[in-house]
């Protein structure tokens, strides 16, 4: 039974990443322009909760600076394709806005991942609100402009982008995880002291995975803010995408290459359905959904697959213990 | 030959001194014994060997060279492991990749996956938990998570290795059986020093015992001499 399970797991697993790939490429050409915007929302939270998942969920450090790296990626936008000429091509920005981002994180890792718990959180959050302040007197009071504008793109490219950095994140995370690399970020996130003491360069770890995450987020905030158009700091480096990916993260489930995935699929959607469908009591479904899914889902969404399948052929469970 | 030694060295918390211009000094291929009534530094010395804390003042030496006031992981590869008091196993992964952790990342970094892995193999094999290799580290019983400590340290290819109460919370049948690891490993010509409560333990297979007593050395020597020392006595028993 072992045997059928892995080869026909062979066939499916690829197969089912190849229609969903085809789904999404030629999504503009089948769906309708609302379409189009709300798959760009919804790749975009996905971006930030598999890049903070890939940090965070193996670390076990409580990053909360997803929105500082986020709001990067924007103001990088907003400098360099302002909606008078765009400087350079959109492209060559949004790797840009990426690269920015993680400096940003190599240095404030390498200053802060020292910190455990809930002192690195703070910090991290911390960090979010000092950019947005700091940009915010700089903008009022020495160069006095504000708000900018960032120039017009259309829709079907700001999602093909938004798509090929989603892509590209699958494919690290799962390289990653794959890697030797990744094995010592997951002895990292079990117990830090023994894998330092095991040869593993912890801080060394910590502070490339850091990067490789604000890479992204700083990416997808770079394309975002082409959607947004008008940015000024409060727009740019709002605190609620801190939280989100972490709610989204959780929701889905962390302990899954998938689970961030899932989770911020589902959670975008709903929240973009229920505020255009209920927009009185939105948050007040929102809010029950999450309790609930926190309550009764411990692992998670995707906690509860394996959960369902054992439920499903449980007699073929139990011979699969009787062998072992 | 020394293979480690240490000068003066010193750890304070606070204003207790916990380590106290303690000198030492380990050789090559020897099995020595720290002992010591509960707070009397063994593991804090430790713990400044392998460079989780850093003496002030004092020196160590391995083979010669200075390794205070280096990252954990330089040690390591430097050719010191460790084992913890409260044992620290990668809960979640199963017990082969605990293992392969030590070999990738250990004394020879660069090792490919596939001798890794038979590395790793082969030294479940020699602590004997070859039939668990697939487990999840955490639901192995505490004496197989000891040794799978030991396996995950013997993986980095330490030339001295540090066991920090291998024995205690064992069943007199699991110490036995340490006691056979600990000569096995021995004979594969790695130095050992080890923190024991276990007398029994310690005075079988040590060539040299240590003892501490708030933070001081008071007696070195032979198992012999160290079980009939008056101060050793003193210390254990009250006068």
């Amino acid at each position: 039974m072992n045997i059928t399970t892995f080869t026909s797991k062979k066939f499916w697993v690829p197969g089912l990443l190849l229609v969903i790939l085809v789904a999404l490429v030629t999504l503009p050409i089948y769906g309708s322009l609302y379409n189009v915007i709300l798959a760009t929302s919804i790749l975009m939270y996905i971006i930030l909760a598999v890049s903070w998942a890939l940090f965070s969920g193996s670390t076990g450090y409580m990053s909360l600076a997803t929105a500082a790296f986020f709001g990067v990626g924007i103001y990088a936008s907003a400098l360099l394709l302002p909606a008078t000429g765009q400087v350079l091509p959109l492209l060559v920005v949004v790797v840009l806005g990426g690269l920015v981002s993680s400096i940003v994180a190599l240095g404030v890792g390498a200053l802060t991942l020292r910190l455990r718990g809930i002192y690195f959180a703070i910090f991290t959050f911390g960090l979010v609100v000092l950019i947005l302040e700091l940009l915010n007197w700089w903008e009022h009071t020495v160069i006095h402009i504000r708000g900018r504008f960032v120039m017009l793109v259309d829709n079907d490219v700001i999602f093909y982008v938004m798509l090929a950095i989603f892509i590209l994140l699958m494919l690290t995370t799962y390289f990653i995880k794959r890697s030797k690399f990744g094995l010592a970020l997951q002895s990292i996130g079990e117990n830090e002291e023994a894998a330092a003491h095991r040869g593993i360069n912890v801080t060394l770890v910590k502070v490339i995975t850091f990067a490789i995450s604000a890479f992204f987020m700083g990416a997808a905030g770079t394309v975002w803010a082409t959607k947004l158009t008008y940015i000024d700091p409060y727009v740019a480096f709002n605190p609620l995408f801190s939280f989100m990916p972490v709610l989204m993260a959780i929701f889905g489930g962390m302990g899954l290459i998938y689970g961030p995935v899932i989770g911020a699929g589902i959670f975008a959607y709903l929240q973009e359905t229920l505020q255009t469908e209920f927009p009185e009591v939105y948050m007040l479904i929102f809010g029950i959904v999450l309790v609930a899914a926190i309550l009764y889902l411990p692992n998670g969404l995707v906690g509860l697959i394996p959960r369902l399948i054992r439920r499903w052929r449980k007699g073929g469970l139990k011979q699969q213990h009787a062998d072992t | 030959m020394r293979i480690l030694e240490g000068e003066g060295v010193t750890k304070y918390f606070g204003g207790l001194a916990a380590v106290s211009d303690v000198d030492f000094h380990v050789d090559q291929g020897e099995v020595v014994g720290l002992i010591g009534p509960n707070g009397a530094g063994k593991t804090t010395l430790f713990n400044l060997i392998s460079a989780a804390l850093v003496p002030k003042p004092g020196v160590i030496r391995f083979k010669g060279e200075k390794i205070t006031g280096l990252k954990p992981y330089k040690i390591c590869r430097m050719g010191v492991a460790r084992t913890f008091q409260s044992v620290k196993v990668f809960g979640n992964m199963p017990v082969l990749q605990n293992v392969l952790l030590g070999s990738l990342f250990g004394m020879s970094p660069g090792m490919s996956s596939a001798d890794a892995a038979r590395e790793a193999t082969e030294l479940l094999e020699f602590v004997g938990l070859s039939a668990v290799r697939a487990t999840p580290a955490k639901d192995l019983t505490l004496a197989n998570q000891k040794r799978l400590e030991v396996a995950g340290a013997l993986a980095t290819k330490p030339e001295l290795l540090m066991l920090d109460e291998l024995m205690a919370g064992l069943t007199p049948t699991e110490v036995a059986q340490g006691m056979e690891l600990v000569t096995r490993i021995r004979d594969k010509g790695i130095t050992i020093v080890m923190i024991e409560h276990v007398m029994k333990a310690i005075m079988s297979v040590c060539d040299r015992i240590i003892v501490l007593h708030h933070g001081e050395k008071i007696a070195e020597g032979t198992p012999k001499e160290i079980t009939t020392s008056k101060t050793v006595i003193e210390v254990y028993l009250g006068e």
